[in-house]
């Protein structure tokens, strides 16, 4: 039976924001003005660093999209990071392991082989180590470190290779004079800190992957799952929720705000009632509001769902969407001020008096004349809108309680902090993963806007 | 300028009505009063009988924008649109769904929602301002970096790891203060402080850093250089000239929240148990009880007009180029 490819709503998103970045790209790159300023942005090592990660974590994203139907459940749906992470995505303990533990964490009654009842702590099924000392797992963990190093650096010296023969062909300079170049941080862009990045990076991802074969390197949360596995696939809902939500709210935004701006009068006044409306309800009331609106819908139509898996994604996709209704009319305000200002240039004045027509016009001139602000949007509101996702699965207006999301587990371990000993793995996973996202992003956007805004721009 | 707030005013009425609309189609279109009453009798044998009681008890039984049986005004009184989402713009929100007046708790549970929002304000103003002169101060030097470094990545960490944090090392292990609860009177002290210790901590980051180009911005200004020409110091020409002008665009940046502090904080509120609207609303969300949310959502968009309203008016007091036309 061959594999039968499964694609959910939102991985058919994702395929298209990818399609549109790479076409944008590819554009980009042929246009001065936009090479230009690209350049000054990663002309920083900080914005050089943060594209490496989150390169990765949208590569991550992207593997957990890629979705198909397994042999052997008919219900069941796995992605490509699913395969990748196996056996983590079907295995469970019966609850709680602190991280690297063999043991469970509470007590248990249990049957010896020689028939005795004694009440220990459970070996952990995962590993099949056997009886071992904390020397011998010490010993484990070192061996499986240093295996997985290996790999990492392998996959590095071969990725950096081909980057850097490469790049000096583009140079068309020697090898030597190329990594002098380098080395001395004399290229236009600061390769030197892309490489350490990618070398840190590749051989963290390996060790963790090598390490989580044998043990848990988070731990197991209430249930049993591997807090790792949990805060790996949680990075496709942030990402989701970072990127979809904007990528839906944008058209509007932009046409809208275009529209207000260059066609005034009654069309502007209707559209400023409309965003002046939605923006003063209070933006957290609004997305409760409508969550709890849908959460009551989607229990009234559970026939239309046929998985759980397209029921928790139909959602996530509907929370991105509630959430793009309550951010675009930031956008759009200054999307309409920028359009007012530039309807009264020369070169619109003359575009208009040769005749040219009003949609032109707008494509032609006014749209590339305010992408700038739209790109500084963009990626200002990313990392607040996976901030957000946190707080809103707290509230209980977030995602799915079944999607896998650095919300929920915060929310799932919020309810243990009173417990003792403390389990706090989960979340220093959330922390630590969602932290990396958005810090990353964060730094990449400064820099966007550095490189983008006129007003901030040296020429 | 009387006439201007005159239109201001008038012209928040269709922007309330269209607030209302939008919430009253949320709640009843998209679900009619029977899925509601599902929702909250559970969906598991639930009989129509049961339903319709349900509807009769909260007053949900009627029919959406008219109703063809009743005579006269009532044709348009005796309607959902007009029990439920009319009858807000005279502040009248009815009972929620458990049976409690929302009215009377949202007196009573407004003192303790700014017994915490106003010293968070305050505090995190004073804070905010001096990290972010600090900065000025060394501006272009490491220091200068360091801050703004320090001050992303105080905006990369979710808020909520800033309460779990705080609840966890000032309240559990060093035992200093208690963790939640609340209490009347002076004695509220104990139990605000982390929060407001919290809540500072939580906005220091972008505030700092985004008055930050504020100050950059003033600093470059032509009366900054004359002032430093006629020989003052850099201490005098911060103080003295920087900080007054930059407190022109932070303070009336303020005005516009000061109305909503009435609302408080939904997560740190009920994350502290202080018994404040924030946690209010968060229970209200939680038990699905779509009065009060309904009423909130009302309050917070009347809150946020009289905002801007305010940050105009405050405009007119602090520069007085701007004239209200």
């Amino acid at each position: 039976m061959p594999i039968k490819f499964v694609v959910l709503w939102s991985d058919a998103l994702i395929y298209v924001l990818f399609a549109a970045i790479s076409l944008f790209i590819f554009w980009a790159r042929r246009k001065y003005h936009l090479r230009n300023s690209w350049k000054q942005v990663f002309s920083k090592p900080l914005a050089m660093i943060s594209i490496v990660f989150l390169v990765v974590y949208s590569g991550i994203a992207f593997l957990d999209s890629i979705h198909f139907q397994p042999k052997t459940e008919k219900f069941a749906i796995e992605s490509v990071l699913d395969q990748i992470l196996a056996p983590l995505n079907t295995f469970y303990e019966v609850t709680y392991s602190k991280p690297f533990a063999l043991h469970s964490y509470a007590k248990d009654i249990m049957t010896l082989s020689d028939g005795s009842v004694v009440r220990d702590y459970p070996k952990l099924s995962y590993s099949d180590l056997g009886q071992i000392s904390i020397e011998e797992r010490r010993a484990h963990m070192i061996d499986r470190t240093l295996n997985g190093a290996q790999y990492g650096a392998a996959a590095w010296i071969i990725l950096s290779l081909l980057i850097f023969s490469y790049l000096s062909y583009r140079w068309k300079t020697n090898i030597f004079i190329s990594l002098k170049k380098i080395f001395c941080h004399e290229t236009e862009l600061p390769w030197l800190a892309f490489f350490i990045t990618l070398g840190i990076v590749l051989i963290s991802m390996t060790v963790s992957w090598n390490l989580s074969q044998e043990f848990h390197i988070f731990g197991t949360d209430k249930v049993g799952q591997d807090v790792f596995y949990e805060a790996v696939k949680s990075i496709r809902t942030g990402l989701i929720i970072g990127t979809l939500t904007t990528l839906l709210m944008l058209p509007f935004a932009i046409f809208l705000g275009i529209a207000a701006g260059y066609f005034g009068g009654k069309i502007d006044d209707f559209i400023q009632y409309v965003y002046t409306t939605l923006s003063s309800i209070p933006g957290v009331l609004l997305i409760a509001a409508a969550v709890l609106s849908l959460q009551i819908f989607i229990a009234n139509h559970s026939q239309w769902f046929e998985t759980l898996t397209q029921r928790a994604d139909d959602r996530l996709l509907a929370l991105c969407a509630i959430l793009g209704i309550t951010s675009w009319t930031a956008l759009c305000r200054i999307l309409r001020g920028e359009t007012l200002k530039l309807r009264e240039m020369d070169y619109i004045q003359a575009a208009r008096a040769l005749g040219v027509g009003k949609l032109r016009i707008i494509s032609r001139h006014i749209l590339p004349n305010v992408m700038h602000i739209v790109l500084i949007g963009v990626v200002l509101d990313f990392s607040s809108l996976v901030l957000a996702e946190a707080v809103l699965s707290y509230v209980g207006v977030g995602v799915d309680p079944t999607t896998l999301s650095w919300g929920n587990m915060i929310n799932a371990a919020r309810l243990e902090l009173a417990r003792e000993p403390l389990v706090w793995w989960p979340l220093l996973a959330a922390f630590i993963f969602m932290f990396i996202l958005v810090l990353f992003a964060n730094v990449f956007s400064d820099a966007v806007r550095d490189g983008f805004d006129p007003r901030i721009r040296k020429l | 300028m009387f006439a201007y707030l005159l239109r201001r005013i008038l012209y928040a009425i269709p922007v309330l009505i269209g607030v209302n609309l939008i919430t009253f189609s949320l709640f009843f279109m998209l679900n009619s009063p029977d899925d509601m009453a599902r929702a909250h009798l559970g969906y598991k044998n639930v009989n129509q009988a049961a339903v319709e009681r349900w509807k009769i008890e909260y007053g949900y039984n009627k029919p959406l924008f008219y109703n063809p049986k009743d005579d006269g005004i009532q044709k348009i009184t005796d309607t959902l649109f007009f029990q439920k989402s009319v009858k807000l713009f005279s502040f009248d929100f009815g009972s929620s769904d458990g049976g409690s007046d929302i009215s009377y708790d949202i007196t009573q549970r407004m003192w303790p929602s700014l017994a915490v929002a106003i010293p968070i304000l305050l505090l995190g103003l004073l804070v905010e301002i001096t990290f972010a002169i600090l900065m000025t101060f060394f501006r272009a030097t490491y220091l200068d970096f360091g801050g703004v470094l320090f001050c992303i990545i105080l905006m990369s960490i979710s808020g909520l790891f800033y309460i779990i944090g705080g609840q966890y090392l000032i309240g559990k292990l060093l035992n200093l203060v208690p963790i939640s609860g609340y209490d009347g009177g002076f004695s509220a002290f104990k139990f605000v402080i982390l929060p407001v210790v919290v809540g500072v901590i939580g906005g220091l980051g972008g505030s700092a850093r985004w008055y930050r180009t504020i100050f950059l911005e003033e600093v470059s200004k032509d009366y900054v250089r004359t002032a430093r020409g006629k020989g003052l110091s850099e201490i005098k020409v911060l103080f003295k000239h920087v900080l007054k002008n930059a407190m022109v665009p932070i303070l009336t940046g303020i005005v516009v929240i000061i109305p909503m502090l009435f609302m408080g904080s939904l997560v740190l509120e009920s994350f502290f148990g202080i018994p404040g609207l924030g946690s209010y609303t968060i229970d209200a969300i939680q038990q699905q009880d779509f009065a009060i949310v309904r009423a909130m959502v009302f309050l917070g968009s009347v809150l946020y007009i009289i905002g801007l309203v305010l940050t105009d008016i405050s405009y007119t007091l602090v520069d007085p180029r701007v004239r209200l036309e």
